[in-house]
């Protein structure tokens, strides 16, 4: 998949474009993508999908195996080429999941530590440094060393440390993964304002989808080393590609095969066992096309017994076998045919007296019940 | 129970020539004997080659270090075997070996003697470079150790603020190795006040000019013990405050050399 603001023909083009494969033992990534000025992308997947891979080629630490690395004008790393700009003269600025603070400086020459690299004066490398310490509200902590700084308070300077080198590029590893709830809320609406302040491509790797969501303008999701869904949140919250998508943006998802197309309703053969009745999301199915089956957990019905002429087109015996406290609701695992994600109230948990082995019967409207094209079939 | 007895005697073995030397020691009259000039003037002459010999073995040292610590290439397993040798090889060999190079006819030194009418061997600059050789090896492989486990992922944050790998080594990595250089350092110059073999073989045994602490012990006992027994008490004393000045990183258990 190839999106952003990128020319292959390699006509000048702003911001980032990556499109290349880099290997590490058995390991292979192939990934294309960009990122425009002043947008902000977050790469998402399960550990082990190569985000890491790629963040490190992005910054320099690792190197293409074939393909390209540009940004804006200038190319960073072409293996055909023979070209390939090392890490410490590239305009690229990362932070770091575990910060990486130099533990023998204090904070202000830490943030001062990109400017002295490029020749800047001690005087003039600290204030520039002051400055940025002053823009993140960490002043009062320039004189500390990082191992008096706490979890939240690490994280702004290692971020005013990387702003501070001027970077061209913005990447940001995990940014919050490593901080407490409260914190990571402070800090995360913090980054909000820096990212839309940052006037080239940035790009942050995460592992949490409500980050992704309010921190990124796109999203892409990579699996395995390859791209396998590109674009704004909504959509792919919306219509995830994959059972790891959908289980982070908590939807039941179910690949299947059409088996009949009936004027608005689409009944669908799941490839785990059952079957659904949905509304095809955009266009209609033929008999035998591959599609992936969304369900809301919120959409879902929960009866302690089999219910009787309802308007529902889809009912199925499940068994409670697990239930999750979130914060409004409760989120109750069940067995069955096919298995499933349903919210209801605490109270309604109460009122049907559910514990794990409890028999039910689920129903969903075909209404809320949506198909569309698997994007890997 | 089996165990105790071997290892009692292997104990016993280390401790029982230390307290002899101290209980022969000739405590009532140590002052007089090492303030005799021979005494003082070896005194001297050992701390300044040793402390000589250290700021040579850093200079030289700590770049070794870091190419054997982080430089790929074909070959580096020998050049870490040249490194070590010194530590294994007898010090009068050592001492012979640098003769051969660096002597008047030596396979190096003719040069510098043909050129300057200078050469190395019986001079004080010869026992400098007779106790680097044996010593350096010492701040070398406790460097090396320390820049293999120092961390990569400060080293790679500095490189993407713009370090090159000089400034970063300056910046970064040297600052936090630094314990383990200083400790490197001192062993060095424990070892380098020490060395008897390569000294006496390259540099002689002159009076105030290379007749070094560990010298002036063996040239004592030849005539009279006692100011012989005074400078190695010196000596005893010198490995204690080493030993003291390095507990921390020796003297726990478990912890290896």
């Amino acid at each position: 998949m190839h999106t952003g603001a990128a020319d292959p023909d390699g006509a000048a083009v702003d911001g980032l474009t990556f499109d290349g494969t880099v290997s590490r033992g058995d390991f292979a990534l192939r990934v294309a993508l960009g990122v425009a000025d002043g947008e902000v992308l977050a790469v998402i997947g399960p550990n082990g999908a190569g985000k890491t891979t790629l963040l490190r080629t992005l910054a320099g630490l690792a190197r293409l195996d074939s393909g390209r690395l540009r940004l804006g004008a200038s190319l960073l790393d072409d293996p055909a080429a023979s070209v390939f700009v090392p890490a410490e003269r590239r305009p690229v600025g990362l932070v770091f999941q575990n910060y990486r603070l130099f533990p023998h400086l204090s904070v202000r020459d830490n943030v001062a530590f990109a400017g002295r690299m490029r020749g800047a004066s001690r005087r003039a490398a600290r204030d520039a440094a002051d400055g940025w310490l002053d823009r993140l509200a960490l002043g009062a902590l320039a004189g500390r060393r990082p191992a008096q700084l706490s979890g939240g308070q690490a994280q702004r300077v290692a971020l005013a440390r990387a702003l501070a080198a001027d970077p061209a590029l913005l990447l940001l590893d995990e940014p919050l993964s490593a901080l407490d709830a409260t914190t990571r809320l402070e800090v995360r609406g913090e980054l909000v304002a820096h990212l839309r302040d940052f006037a080239g491509p940035a790009l942050l790797v995460t592992h949490d989808p409500l980050e992704a969501m309010v921190l990124a303008d796109r999203l892409l999701v990579i699996e395995g080393g390859r791209v396998v869904q590109d674009g704004t949140p909504a959509e792919v919250a919306r219509r995830p590609a994959t059972q790891y998508v959908a289980r982070l943006v908590g939807l039941n998802l179910y690949p299947g095969r059409v088996r009949a197309a009936a004027g608005p309703t689409t009944t669908v053969e799941l490839a785990g066992g059952g079957e659904l009745v949905a509304l095809a999301a955009d266009r209609h199915h033929a008999a035998g096309d591959r599609v992936l089956v969304a369900v809301p957990p919120a959409a879902l019905l929960l009866h302690a017994g089999r219910p009787e002429r309802l308007s529902a087109r889809n009912v199925w015996p499940a068994t409670v076998t697990g239930l999750e406290l979130l914060t409004d609701r409760v989120r109750v695992r069940v067995g069955g045919t096919p298995p499933a994600l349903v919210d209801i109230t605490p109270g309604a948990l109460a009122e049907l007296a559910l514990g794990e082995g409890t028999r039910v019967w689920l129903s969903a409207k075909a209404t809320e019940v949506t198909c569309y094209p698997d994007p890997a079939g | 129970m089996l165990l105790a007895v071997p290892a009692a005697v292997g104990f016993a073995f280390l401790l029982l020539p230390l307290l002899a030397l101290l209980i022969r020691a000739p405590w009532r009259g140590l002052g007089e004997l090492l303030s005799g000039s021979a005494g003082l003037t070896a005194l001297r002459l050992s701390l300044e080659c040793a402390t000589a010999a250290t700021v040579l073995s850093v200079l030289f040292g700590v770049p070794l270090a870091w190419l054997l610590a982080r430089v790929r290439l074909p070959g580096i397993g020998l050049l870490r075997a040249v490194v070590l040798l010194p530590l294994v090889l007898p010090p009068v060999v050592g001492g012979l070996a640098l003769l051969l190079a660096l002597g008047r006819n030596g396979v190096f030194g003719r040069f510098g003697y043909s050129a300057f009418g200078y050469s190395l061997p019986f001079t004080t600059a010869g026992v400098v470079v007779a106790e680097t050789f044996v010593a350096m090896p010492f701040l070398v492989i406790t460097v090396e150790g320390a820049i293999r486990s120092a961390d990569r992922e400060l080293e790679e944050a500095a490189a993407t603020l713009g370090a090159s790998r000089f400034r970063t080594f300056s910046r970064v990595t040297l600052p936090l190795i630094m314990p383990s250089l200083l400790a490197g350092a001192v062993l060095c110059w424990a070892r380098a006040l020490g060395e008897f073999g390569a000294t006496i073989t390259f540099a002689g045994n002159f009076p105030g000019t290379t007749q070094t602490m560990p010298l002036a012990v063996y040239n004592a006992l030849e005539s009279d013990p006692q100011p012989a027994v005074a400078l190695s008490l010196v000596l005893l004393l010198v490995a204690v405050v080493v030993l003291a000045a390095l507990r921390d990183r020796w003297l726990r258990p478990g912890s290896a050399l």
